[in-house]
């Protein structure tokens, strides 16, 4: 059993260490801050400490990359207890993973490993779904995956896949731009098909981040700014979608906390855009 | 291939780079098995430097890495939490330097330090507490974030020394078995070397915690007077620095 999906509508960035300080001493004009859920899931100490008071000041994502939602042998319940325990106390915008698995038998890769998109391991990812959210009392999001290899044995598309998958599972979509960007160039195929073939209703959040190019591939490093490209592919998305809660996401080259304010200024000047075009085809 | 064989091989590519493996994936196709393989390693070396940066700097950059690979190579890991992934690192560098305990009881220490930082919360035992304990069945339990650890040698001296970046002492193997405790004051956590009475006493304490029994093991080594007064200065010492959480009778 599982609730319906709230909706928010707004701008926030991915809350790192480097900038804790900023965030509890000073008024930091976000929407919303997303935290990675297993940095928090401690017993206690200063991270649940340091995250009561964010909450105190901001609506919070948790954003967890450890479900591991594609397990063919499942999840793991001491995991979704802890999450949920977590979630009880934070209450969060809303909870979301990635669509991924990490974990099989005892081994777990701490990576976001590629699901192939088969009716199999759709059956197996959806029995997850239902699974964690009767544990949580809540549906999920789930995110997009970079990927850096395709399967010669899938059966349909990634967003045929996501598509089937929140219609089964009721949950709802993060969708990762960057990450659409990537496995798109990775793998051949076109993004705006891609934006076109999800369900645009079931996304609830947008992760903006940059990337590196390997020297084959694109790599998903979150390392960089927004690229223009991705910009591009933002305000496609979001003509789709029509306002959902939207952060830049960084996980390395941690810059000052002006320059993704700034960055993520961008984002609001493309939604402010947005909104204004939608008026004026309404009027 | 079904969805489980599909992970199982990847599995077998992440540890062994298995090449049987990684044609059943990609069919030959390697940048992209790669890619994964290299995240893999750097996530779990990233882990270990960040979990013992003193072992990582006494040891050197080189020796640290084949240490970290050594350890990966013979240690996939197992639990949801990355955090967990480090707990069994002391046992690779024992088997690395079986003559070098230092490097091991170092590990132990930086480990232990990470463990209390996020250890469960509780209100540590104050003496206004004490004053209707009936002593002869009180039960003491120490605070959730203690940790008592065995020391051999003097590198609880070597990790207060990289904190204050001082010059590090030579290493030395102690006179007798003595302890380290870890523990943990609202956010900050800290470090104390032990004697080998006071750890015997500790390590009593957090068997059945009976202050009884703590009294007579001082009292046989001391003497009655002596001991006595040891017992009465010990327990004013762990509650001041709280490591004791509180009386159970």
């Amino acid at each position: 059993m599982s609730t319906s999906l709230s909706t928010f509508a707004g701008y926030g960035l991915g809350l790192r260490r480097e900038h804790y300080r900023d965030f509890l001493d000073t008024r930091v004009r976000v929407d919303f801050v997303e935290v990675i859920s297993e940095n928090f899931m401690v017993e206690g100490g200063q991270p649940r400490d340091i995250l009561r008071r964010i909450r105190e000041r901001h609506p919070v994502v948790l954003h967890g990359v450890s479900m591991s939602i594609g397990s063919a042998d499942g999840l793991k319940t001491e995991y979704l207890r802890t999450l949920k325990s977590l979630a009880d106390e934070i209450e969060p915008l809303f909870v979301s993973d990635h669509l991924s698995w990490s974990r099989i038998d005892r081994f777990n890769s701490h990576d976001l490993l590629p699901v192939p998109y088969t009716e199999e391991a759709l059956d197996i990812v959806c029995a997850n779904i239902h699974r964690a959210q009767d544990v949580l009392g809540r549906a999920m999001l789930f995110e997009n995956p970079s990927s850096y290899i395709a399967f010669g044995d899938a059966a349909m598309t990634e967003w045929e896949f996501l598509d089937a998958m929140s219609k089964r599972t009721g949950c709802g979509l993060l969708l990762d731009v960057n990450n659409i960007f990537v496995s798109a160039t990775n793998h051949g195929f076109d993004a705006h098909a891609y934006l076109h073939g999800i369900p645009a209703d079931r996304v609830r959040q947008i992760h903006l981040a940059g990337h590196s190019e390997g020297s084959e591939l694109l790599i998903d490093t979150h390392d960089s700014p927004v690229c223009d490209e991705v910009w591009a592919l933002y305000a496609k998305a979001i003509a789709l979608t029509g306002p959902v809660a939207t952060m830049i996401e960084r996980d390395g080259n941690i810059p000052p906390l002006k320059d993704l304010l700034d960055e993520l200024a961008i984002a609001r000047s493309i939604g402010d855009i947005d909104a204004w075009a939608r008026k004026a085809v309404a009027a | 291939m079904k969805l489980a064989d599909m992970q199982r091989d990847f599995r077998s590519w992440l540890v062994t780079a298995s090449d049987d493996a990684a044609s059943r994936l990609s069919g030959g196709s390697s940048a992209g098995l790669n890619v994964y393989q290299n995240n893999y390693r750097v996530q779990l070396i990233s882990c270990l430097e960040a979990s013992y940066p003193h072992v990582r700097t006494w040891l050197g950059e080189e020796a640290f890495l084949a240490a970290a690979i050594a350890h990966i190579d013979s240690h996939p890991p197992h639990a949801w939490t990355l955090d967990a992934y480090s707990g069994d690192f002391d046992g690779t560098l024992t088997s690395l330097y079986p003559d070098n305990p230092d490097v091991r009881e170092l590990a132990r220490i930086e480990l232990a330090l990470a463990q209390a930082f996020v250890a469960v919360d509780g209100d540590a035992l104050t003496p206004d507490a004490l004053a209707q304990t009936d002593w002869d069945a009180a039960r003491l339990r120490l605070a959730p974030s203690l940790k008592i650890l065995t020391a051999t040698t003097n590198a609880a001296d070597t990790w207060s020394a990289f904190q204050r970046n001082e010059a590090l002492p030579e290493s030395q193997m102690l006179a007798e078995t003595a302890g380290v405790i870890v523990w943990r004051q609202q956010f900050t956590v800290f470090l104390e070397a032990v004697d080998a009475l006071e750890y015997a006493a500790m390590l009593l304490i957090q068997k059945d915690g009976n202050f009884a029994g703590l009294c007579d093991m001082l009292v046989e080594r001391l003497g009655e007077q002596e001991g006595i007064a040891k017992a009465g200065a010990l327990l004013v010492n762990w509650i001041s620095k709280e490591w004791l959480a509180e009386t159970a009778a």
